[in-house]
């Protein structure tokens, strides 16, 4: 099933990377390259980084990762998968719920067109077979943010199947090559957001908000083809910026529209796989690549210190930096629960969700769970209030429990159609045309960077970071709209300097406070030599001070035009070169090098508004005669 | 007798106001609360109801047949701002906040909501004796053809004590129609529950297509069998509800979106000489009753004698279709009724220990026995080592039992015409000695079928047993082809002239009798 798909994908395409910090697996093991993982027939990755053991002995034995991820895009659409609810982050808790996000009883579910839309075109993106007819299940588990007591999902008959992504990874000495790599995609299902819990230690309980509860979901389930958490970041980058490109998914890890769950075990190259751990809760690129790392040397160091390996679910804790057992963590704090004082509890019979009345009781308002965890975690920073649960909601953690599915009986298979299987005369508010969606398809990120390169002769890597900062793009465009400049020079202005600037104080594109017109009208002033590169740097950072001034105004105000005059700029070169007679000495004792301070003092004295090559020609004619 | 609304509705030719007619029901009701039907009487909303409705008969703009009628609803509808409760403690105090469908188009029609009816606790039975508030009577346990029949027998005893059981699961609905204090009544039908109680009080049951009435707002049982159904005191009654209520609807995707017939106007079949009958040979097991059995053979006849083609044919997977019922409908359940948890209405429990201690505390608390029973079957064959031995297994022996019925009536046959019940209403003592489980399995034995192949059926009362209690047939149509089905039926209707219930006796005796509300029991029986 896999193979012709992967050649149907190749090599020579474009691929992805993603800059990752620390913890990367190529600095670990040495890549031998050699062994190719027969067990999941993976032909197109192209290395297959291997561990050693950190104290080799008893004949040396490698380790080789396997790494799948389930993804969870939230799909970018007005209303709820199955009701007609807003999306919205960040409302009011419980404002955006409907009778049938609250489950009262005799709701139906009513598929949400955009959504099936938003699946196909994210399948046919992802090279995968769509599916004409799928199916919905309901997946049973008891827990306080599902109020059904189930989640309708796509289990039996997903709506997409075997697709691959392609990305990149970065090697070589400086991290600028780009290494393509594949992953196949098993499948793309359509199901349902849960509603989310927030547990209150202080007061012992729980309190849960709707809004998220029915919103839909693209799972995406990978394929084990992963080795390290570096390919892991590099396929997820990648996975979001096509997201992204085709508007099916903001794909925002912060504000939780793009969760990932990592399957991470290991094994010795031949021998069947490792009992596997599921790492849940990775909320950010870079702390996925760091706990996929981690729980691999963890399970390394665990079986090679004669340790085994449970099936479990790990949760990866970002400030310590490793992953923990969710059962432990959950049984620690159990012990805390016989020192609380009672729960409190509301009384919410018959009263429609969201709707606070006096029934409800009162609305409280809590202090965050855990405060070690508060900064960081994305899901505290709304504070809700809602209804209230007892505080040990958090024991009945959902792969805890036996999970059953069953069809959907209310929701009738999901047919879709392509050119030559729809029926004639039908309605087109009720079907859904494959091909039509495939035409609408617009440009991925993979064919972007190919235009960039093509078009503006960037080497790959630079249109891989002009792709992965948001927003760099579209500045990186505007600009060059705008300028006169070459492309080059416009690319490496974009990628060095103002990227630069920006990492350096932690911006984003959007909070420059430098306009693409303003650059483009410094590369312009630079371009037409009315500015040396030096003085356009000293531009760039007033500019950078965001007070409102064109380039053109600091220039005539630093007066950092170019010298043109070659008189005063010999008379300049004479004064330097008398009041440092040492240097002048050095130089005619046979130490070329020591024109450059010459030059730089001249530099200088000019407040960098003169050429470089032609204080040197000046000097040297001086020094000459 | 007001039967047909459609030429003999008094309020359209003035003899009557809604006002009038919806104070006679409500008093009836009042009457008749020893049977308990109803488990909330919506007085206050209904006269509100009839109010509007005398203002458009006075402009005359009247909405049409149903216009001003006294309606009840099955509690398990759910009703805007009126409690329903599924006879349950779990949902006990719970209002919902939107109306169902059907209740919806009933209003829209101009109908009279009378109040929400008596049933299983959520339809989970066959005699509606099984709901937290009690088991439903018979009124026909009161009617003058049963005592006079009980006065010859000299065995019979106590009479306080051995009322009739309705039948169920909505008994409730055919016991509020059975004692004339509304016109119709939605019950809903997975297994026969609609078609069950109206065999026993004497009623016209329809269980319509799968997908023909939309079931949003309906709590479910079993959300793949589950119809609305109808229950009224004939044929043509049954086809105007029936009219009312069909028709695609946005919120249930299940409903069908083909044109479809509207409105149900039944032709008056002068013959039947085209038509072909189908007498499933399987449908005569031994535990058949010889009455019913005779009667089922006379209606046959009476096809026969008025020209119709009558065949004998096979259904051959029917025996085993209730253990395939029991897997798929208890399977369904444990999933349904999985989101009553105590957190967002209904039942919650004192307990506070956990999440956990309170989600079980509240669901012992919240369900009965028969329920929890369900639950626990469903979720043993649902459990992921159990799902392909029994559900996905169920499921096969679904699709066969209903190619069964695609194989008859691809032989020429129009319609299926089998009992609907083995025996007519039992006493509560005797019928409480069995189990709800066995009861149900009994009882659902040739009404089931039809839900797990989505058809129409219809229970049509025949005749009086020998101890003067009614006994219906129950015909079984193609797929949305439920006109055709109601139009056979209201023919056989015609032939079988079956009696009315004589309950001027119980009027009198159970109520110190007011002088207009005699009246007022006079004048629906004009």
């Amino acid at each position: 099933m896999a193979a012709p798909m992967l050649r149907w994908v190749g090599r020579g395409r474009l691929w992805t990377f993603a800059r990752v910090d620390g913890g990367s697996c190529h600095r670990r093991g040495a890549p031998t390259g050699s062994t190719s993982n027969r067990i999941r027939g993976q032909s197109s990755v192209a290395q297959q980084p291997l561990y050693t053991t950190q104290k080799p002995r008893k004949g040396e034995h490698k380790w080789a990762a396997v790494v799948g991820l389930e993804i969870h895009a939230q799909i970018s659409s007005n209303s709820k998968l199955f009701s007609g609810s807003q999306v919205r982050f960040s409302a009011p808790p419980n404002s955006l719920v409907s009778f049938f996000d609250a489950s009262l009883p005799g709701t139906l579910p009513v598929l949400n067109r955009r959504c099936v839309e938003a699946a196909v075109m994210t399948g046919l993106a992802l090279n995968c077979h769509i599916n004409k007819k799928s199916l919905f299940d309901r997946k049973h588990y008891f827990y306080a943010d599902l109020p059904a007591g189930y989640q309708i999902t796509q289990q039996r008959l997903p709506i997409a199947v075997n697709g691959s992504l392609t990305y990149g990874v970065c090697a070589g000495k400086k991290q600028s090559q780009v290494i393509p790599k594949t992953v196949r995609i098993k499948q793309i299902q359509l199901e349902q957001d849960s509603g989310k819990s927030l547990h209150d230690d202080l007061r012992s309980q729980t309190l849960i908000d709707l809004n998220r509860a029915g919103v839909g979901l693209l799972e995406v389930v990978l394929e084990p083809d992963l080795s390290c958490g570096e390919e892991a970041a590099a396929a997820v980058r990648e996975l979001q910026l096509i997201l992204q490109a085709l508007g099916t998914s903001q794909a925002n890890m912060a504000e939780g529209q793009l969760r990932v769950d990592a399957n991470i075990s290991v094994h010795h190259p031949g021998e069947p796989l490792g009992v596997r751990t599921e790492v849940k809760n990775l909320n950010s690129i870079r702390f996925l690549a760091k706990a996929i790392d981690y729980e691999i040397q963890r399970q390394i160091d665990e079986l090679e210190n004669g340790g085994e390996i449970l099936n479990e679910t790990r949760s990866f804790h970002h400030q310590l930096g490793c992953t923990m057992s969710m059962r432990d963590k959950e049984g620690k704090q159990d012990y805390s629960l016989f020192s609380q004082e009672p729960t409190l509890f509301l009384s919410v019979a018959a009263c429609p969700v969201g709707v606070p009345s006096p029934k409800c009781g009162v609305w409280l308002s809590i202090r965050p769970w855990l405060q070690c965890d508060a900064s960081d975690d994305n899901e505290l920073q709304e504070l809700p209030v809602g209804f209230l649960l007892p505080s040990e909601a958090r024991l009945t953690h959902r792969r805890d429990l036996a999970v059953r599915f069953m069809p959907e009986p209310n929701l009738p298979p999901l047919v879709l159609y392509d050119a030559t299987s729809l029926p004639a005369g039908a309605d087109p508010q009720q079907v859904i045309n494959i091909d039509q969606i495939r035409e609408t398809l617009p440009e991925l990120p993979r064919v972007t960077r190919e235009r960039l390169v093509q078009q503006y002769g960037m080497l790959l890597e630079h249109s891989f970071t002009l792709l992965n900062e948001v927003g760099l793009l579209e500045f990186f465009q505007n600009v060059i709209k705008e300028t006169r400049a070459e492309p080059k020079k416009v690319t490496s202005w974009v990628l060095n300097t103002f990227l630069g600037y920006l990492k350096q104080q932690n911006l984003a594109v959007s909070e420059s406070p430098v306009t693409p017109s303003a650059l483009a009208e410094l590369l312009d002033l630079l371009d037409s030599r009315t500015i040396s590169s030096a003085a356009a740097k000293q531009v760039f950072e007033e500019l950078w001070k965001g007070e409102g001034k064109t380039p053109g105004q600091i220039v005539s105000e630093k007066q950092l035009e170019l010298m043109e005059d070659r008189g005063s700029l010999e008379q300049l070169c004479h004064s330097v070169m008398e009041a440092h007679p040492q240097v002048v000495m050095d130089l005619k004792e046979g130490n070329p090098r020591a024109i450059n301070k010459l030059i730089g003092l001249v530099r200088k004295a000019t407040q960098s508004r003169a050429d470089p090559a032609m204080i040197k020609e000046i000097l040297e004619k001086k020094l000459s005669s | 007798l007001l039967r047909r609304l459609r030429q003999e509705n008094p309020l359209k030719q003035g003899q009557i106001t809604p006002t009038e007619l919806c104070q006679k029901c409500l008093s009836l009701i009042k009457k008749t609360k020893f049977l308990n039907a109803y488990i909330t009487v919506s007085e206050e909303v209904a006269l509100k109801q009839a109010e509007e409705s005398e203002k458009r008969y006075k402009n005359g703009q009247s909405l049409g047949d149903l216009d001003g009628i006294p309606v009840a609803v099955k509690d398990n509808f759910s009703t805007s701002g009126i409690e329903t409760t599924c006879a349950s403690n779990m949902l006990k105090g719970y209002i919902p906040p939107y109306n169902a469908t059907v209740v919806q188009k009933l209003l829209d029609q101009g109908a009279l909501l009378m109040g929400k009816t008596n049933l299983d606790e959520f339809a989970m039975g066959s005699g509606s004796t099984d709901g937290v508030f009690g088991p439903v009577k018979n009124p026909w346990s009161y009617s003058k053809q049963y005592r006079e029949k009980r006065k010859q027998n000299p065995h019979s005893k106590n009479e306080d004590s051995d009322w009739l059981i309705t039948g169920g699961s909505s008994g409730g609905s055919a016991a509020a129609v059975s004692a004339f204090t509304c016109y119709a009544a939605l019950g809903s039908d997975t297994g026969g529950s609609t078609r069950n109680p109206a065999a026993h009080c004497g009623l016209v049951g329809f269980k319509p297509s799968y997908g023909l009435v939309s079931r949003h707002g309906l709590i479910p049982l079993v959300n793949s069998m589950d119809v609305p159904g109808i229950l009224t005191r004939c044929v043509d009654d049954a086809a105007i509800v029936l009219g009312a209520l069909a028709g695609p609807d946005p919120k249930d995707s299940t409903t069908v979106h083909d044109p479809i017939n509207k409105p149900f106007m039944l032709p008056s079949l002068a013959d039947v000489s085209k038509l072909c009958i189908g007498i499933p040979k399987e449908y005569l097991v031994p535990e058949l009753s010889s009455e019913v059995r005779s009667l089922w053979s006379k209606a046959a006849d009476l096809f026969e004698s008025e020209g119709a083609k009558v065949l004998e044919v096979s259904l051959p997977h029917t025996s085993y279709s209730i253990v395939c019922y029991h897997v798929l409908c208890t399977s369904e359940v444990a999933s349904n009724m999985a989101r009553f948890d105590g957190l967002q209405y209904g039942h919650r429990c004192d307990i506070d220990v956990s999440t956990e201690a309170m989600y079980a505390a509240t669901r012992r608390e919240g369900f009965n026995d028969v329920v929890r029973g369900r639950i626990l079957s469903g979720n043993f064959f649902l459990l992921k080592e159990n799902y392909e031995n029994y559900f996905v297994k169920a499921q096969k022996v679904r699709r066969l039992i209903a190619n069964d019925f695609v194989n008859a009536f691809n032989s020429g046959v129009d319609v299926l015409l089998t009992p609907t019940t083995l025996s007519e209403a039992v006493p509560y003592l005797e019928f409480i000695k069995e189990d709800n489980r066995t009861r149900s399995a009994q009882d659902d034995i040739f009404t089931q079928a039809v839900n797990m192949a989505g058809l129409p059926a219809v229970s049509i009362p025949v005749a009086l047993s020998n101890q003067g209690l009614p006994i219906g047939l129950q015909f079984i149509g193609r797929a949305f082809c439920d006109q055709q089905l109601l139009t056979v039926a209201k023919w056989f209707e015609k032939q079988v002239q079956f009696p009315v219930i004589q309950l001027q006796e119980l009027m009198d005796d159970c109520s110190a009798v007011l002088e207009n509300e005699k009246l007022a029991s006079v004048s629906l029986k004009q």
